[in-house]
């Protein structure tokens, strides 16, 4: 078995999926049925087959596996190079996870062109586990670019009101800083005869080069992340896209960033990092705090915890620019919760807009009373969300504090009150929305959730428990490859220093 | 061996296009005007097909005594042209007969044009260039008014004419002033004589006027202004075929006199080739930013292209070079694939030119949509798209040559004209429908469906343009 391409196979069967998609034809609502199903189909087997990476995984060490390796463009030096590590595994498993409960998620609230819905899902499947997986600079960028041309149909098509406005800013924002990174990879690729990843990340650049090439791959990740000031893009892409396209947005796009500085910025720019990491941090604190503060003023659901990302995005970046094992592993754990939380509050604002179709906050009060159980589901991600201990949000934000800790007390201690205000927003937004009484017409009649909704939660309740009571079976997997990348960062910077003290003798 | 001989034989595709456009010239005379304008289109493709065999299986080598050579480099060339230009024909063909256009000498105008270009493409000489350069020319003066009964298409190829001769005379004049300073038009000659460290001054001015002449038809900025204006006014399919063929010969032609007599001074040029490409690439895209013509759209898009090509000039590399001409190879079939868009857009049997036409296209034909908006991803340069290899390719010679700022500015531009085709895209996507389209042509379905699996396709097959590529450029500097 282990000599299957199982993560080509995992990457590409999404792709297959959506070619099956384009031979549905016929009656308009058959045509639809039938796209939900084999949409469905081929992302739950493509999240089984994924399983399949969690089952042989080697956490043992911090190589790549899964390797493929084939001829690109040999030409130019350039291979398919696949393969996944502690770091980057996870990612790859989180995809595939949630690409089924978004198109479970969109089943009744995509209408209209649904097999093309279904088809820019899958194909979006296809570019984030590629991204995850590519061991290849310019593979890397193909899928990490591609994603836009889903997400663009996808908000611009099933979006709300001012959706070709978001879906243009959120492409072009994007574009602008990913084309700086190409730059920066062709400069690489110049200097070192390859784009492949490895043995860039053993090539050590010079630190007058890592400065440059550090800043243009933090235009492109920081405005993924996306980090402040460059995060206006995520408000508007969040409130106007459907609901799964928030899901993967927040649950899985975002984090395309801060995989990036874990693969590219920290190993390959050591130096550069570390000279950088007190503009991260401030802009990472600035994020946490004003973000939290804007959230607190929010009348939209969905932009409410839009903001909120941003904020624990920062929690991300803060972690990742620690460079100690407790800082990047809270980093990567933080990713993996805010992915499924987020994704879940999102589904929550799906779950009561595809009733009422608002997102206004004061157009809802009281739904407890009709809502018990969605007022417990939602109570759950709330505060899964402001990092309740025994849910996936604590593990990640106090091994990132702690790391943070280590490093440097103030940026510590700033995070730490962001989070106050973090609870802060979410308990209010919760309180506006379930408690008090009753009083509003249209949500006198309000259904709870149905079995479909149901199912689409319980995987979600359940991982976030499994990630908040037994963190361990996640952090074990990136344990070593977190190692090594720390061991690298600090012989880097460990070299510097000595050949910096030697110049100065 | 080959300078000094005629061998003939290098020049076969070239007498072969010639003798089929004449004989077809008589078969449309004594035909009768307007039967055989479909006999004489379907046999001037077949001819191009021919011709293409002939490139490709033709031996090579240098003749006329050194004035043409038939490298490599030529033959990748021609084989673009030659396939842009029978789409060119078969593309007008239902159009013509519909618009009332339909003379037997549009193909046989295009084929000369084309001869024009293979010429050029081949040409290791002034005067052998300037020989291609004015049969391609005066064709297209021709064919760019065509429909001599309507203002806007006399208008256009008046307006051609007039500045291209323009051009034309300031090229002559560039040329002129080379041979006096070095007493040769022999490319060859040329290299050896203006090698190493700083050109005399007359044949540096002398090198500026020729570029500026060479800028003028490949409508790179500042001698851009009558590309909108002709691509609006020609007949669309006449406009396809300008956005493609000529576009393709006039850079092969620019690489050739970069490189070749002038490929020993190329500090004294790059920072011209650069300041171009630069003010092409913005014009492009700012500039195409408010048209709401998609005909005046497409030209303002192949100016921002001219300018992304020049860039991998502007490195002056032999890696430089492949860029070029694998941007041109996928440049040839967006541009084909397009234009079959625009020549669909057809309501109640009228042509429409205005991009809100395209609205809700997503609706009324959504796969034609699907088409279009993977042919304006590729045009943006969004990967896994073939338009994003043909950037990736310049700029990464440019990055090698030390251009990097040049660089930057080219893929911040091309963020800037990503803006202008999502703009299409949101059009046929995101707006409501108006009424739907007429039927399409079968030719322009397959010419649409074949663009689409070579856009889609490069991905995983890139090497076969590559490689080809690759040993054109290389031909060109190993001489």
């Amino acid at each position: 078995m282990s000599d299957w391409p199982i993560l080509s196979i995992v990457t590409f069967l999404p792709l297959v999926g959506a070619a099956l998609l384009l031979l549905i034809n016929g009656e308009e609502a058959t045509v639809a049925r039938n796209s939900r199903w084999v949409a469905l189909w081929t992302s739950g087997f493509t999240f089984l087959v994924s399983l399949m990476l969690w089952v042989n995984f080697d956490a043992t060490t911090a190589d790549f596996q899964f390797v493929e390796q084939a001829d690109w463009m040999p030409g130019l030096n350039i291979s398919y190079h696949m393969g996944v590590d502690g770091i980057s595994v996870l990612f790859v498993l989180l995809a595939t996870f949630l690409t089924p409960i978004c198109i479970l998620s969109a089943w009744e609230a995509i209408q209209k062109r649904v097999k093309e819905y279904m088809i820019a899902f899958l194909v979006l499947e296809t570019m984030m586990v590629g991204m995850f997986s590519a061991l290849d600079g310019l593979l890397f960028y193909l899928f990490f670019e591609g994603v836009l041309i889903p997400m663009f149909i996808i908000i611009g098509v099933w979006g709300g009101q001012r959706r070709v406005y978001a879906a243009f800013k959120l492409f072009l924002y994007t574009l602008l800083g990913s084309v700086l990174m190409l730059v920066a990879l062709l400069a690489m690729y110049f200097e070192a005869g390859t784009t492949d990843i490895p043995t860039l990340m053993e090539y050590g650049f010079d630190y007058n080069m890592q400065l440059w090439l550090w800043l243009a791959f933090f235009a492109s990740f920081a405005v993924k992340v996306p980090m402040w000031p460059v995060h206006t893009w995520l408000p508007d892409a969040h409130v106007e896209a459907p609901t799964a396209g928030s899901v993967i947005l927040a649950g899985v796009l975002l984090k395309m960033g801060g995989y990036g500085f874990l693969r590219f910025s920290l190993p390959m720019m050591p130096l550069a990092s570390e000279t950088f990491a007190p503009l991260v941090f401030t802009l990472s604190i600035v994020a946490i705090i004003y973000t939290s503060l804007v959230a607190l003023a929010q009348q939209d659901m969905k932009k409410l915890i839009a903001y909120s990302s941003v904020a624990h995005m920062g929690i991300v970046t803060i972690g990742a620019f620690t460079f100690n094992q407790h800082g990047i592993e809270g980093s990567i754990f933080q990713m993996l919760s805010h992915g499924v939380v987020s994704g879940a509050l999102f589904l929550c604002v799906g779950v009561v807009y595809d009733r009422i179709h608002t997102r206004e906050i004061d157009a809802y009060g009281g739904l407890v009373h009709r809502m018990p159980s969605y007022a417990l589901i939602f109570m759950f991600f709330t505060m899964a969300s402001v990092g309740l201990p025994g849910t996936g949000g604590f593990v990640g934000e106090i091994l990132a504090l702690l790391g943070a800790f280590e490093a440097n007390t103030w940026v510590a201690f700033f995070a730490a009150t962001g989070l106050i205000l973090g609870a802060a927003y979410a308990l209010y937004l919760y309180r506006r929305i379930i408690f008090g009484a009753l009083t509003k017409e249209n949500l006198k009649t309000i259904l709870d959730l149905s079995p479909r909704e149901w199912i689409i939660f319980a995987p979600l309740v359940i991982i976030v428990l499994w990630m908040g009571v037994y963190p361990v079976s996640f952090l074990d997997i990136m344990h070593v490859s977190v190692e090594n990348l720390v061991n690298q960062v600090e012989t880097a910077q460990a070299a510097a220093a000595q050949a910096a003290q030697l110049a100065a003798n | 061996m080959g300078v000094s001989m005629l061998n003939l034989g290098a020049a076969l595709p070239e007498m072969f296009m010639a003798v089929s456009a004449l004989a077809l010239l008589m078969l449309g005379v004594f035909a009768g005007k307007d039967k055989s304008f479909r006999t004489v289109s379907w046999l001037a493709v077949a001819a191009q097909v021919i011709t293409i065999a002939l490139v490709v299986m033709g031996d090579g080598g240098s003749a006329f005594f050194g004035q043409f050579s038939a490298d490599p480099f030529a033959k990748f060339c021609k084989v673009l042209i030659l396939i842009g230009s029978a789409t060119g024909i078969i593309m007008a063909m239902n159009f013509a007969e519909r618009e009332n256009m339909a003379r037997f000498e549009f193909p046989i105008l295009i084929s000369l044009a084309t001869l024009g270009m293979m010429a050029m493409v081949s040409a290791t000489d002034m005067l052998s260039l300037y020989l291609g350069l004015e049969l391609q020319s005066l064709a297209l003066y021709v064919v760019a008014a065509i429909r001599r009964d309507t203002v806007r298409s006399t208008e256009s190829g008046l307006k051609y004419f007039i500045l291209g001769s323009i051009a034309s005379g300031i090229l002559l004049y560039g040329m002129s002033m080379v041979y006096g300073f070095t007493g040769t038009t022999n490319f060859a000659v040329l290299g050896n004589t203006l090698v190493g460290g700083e050109l005399p001054l007359g044949a540096l001015v002398g090198l500026a006027f020729i570029f500026a002449g060479l800028c003028f038809k490949v409508s790179a900025v500042p001698f851009h202004m009558w590309t909108p204006d002709v691509y609006e006014g020609a007949p669309t399919p006449v406009t396809s075929f300008f956005a493609v063929a000529p576009k393709i010969a006039g850079l092969a032609l620019f690489i050739r006199v970069a490189v070749g007599p002038f490929g020993g001074a190329v500090e004294d040029w790059q920072q011209i080739i650069v300041l171009i490409s630069i003010l092409s690439m913005a014009v492009g895209s700012f500039a195409a930013l408010r048209q709401e013509n998609i005909k005046r759209l497409m030209a303002y898009s192949s100016i921002g292209h001219v300018g992304f090509a020049l860039v991998g000039l502007a490195a002056g590399t032999q890696e430089g070079v492949t860029g070029v001409l694998v941007y041109l190879g996928i440049y040839l079939v967006m541009n084909l694939g397009t234009f079959a868009v625009i020549l669909c857009m057809r309501r109640n049997d009228r042509m429409n030119e205005e991009i809100t036409d395209l609205a809700g296209l997503a609706k009324t034909k959504p796969l034609m949509a699907a088409i279009t908006a993977i042919f304006m991803f590729s045009m943006a340069g969004i990967p896994p798209l073939a338009g994003f290899f043909g950037k990736f390719y310049v700029f990464k010679a440019a990055v090698d040559s030390g251009l990097v700022t040049l660089a930057v500015i080219g893929l911040v531009t091309s963020v800037v004209s990503a803006y202008y085709y999502l703009r299409i895209i949101k059009v046929m996507y995101f707006d409501e429908p108006v009424e739907g389209f007429d039927r399409n042509g079968t030719e322009m379905n397959v010419i649409m469906a074949v663009a689409t699996i070579i856009i889609l396709a490069f991905v995983f097959f890139p090497n076969p343009l590559m490689d080809s590529a690759a040993v054109a450029a290389a031909s060109l500097f190993g001489m």
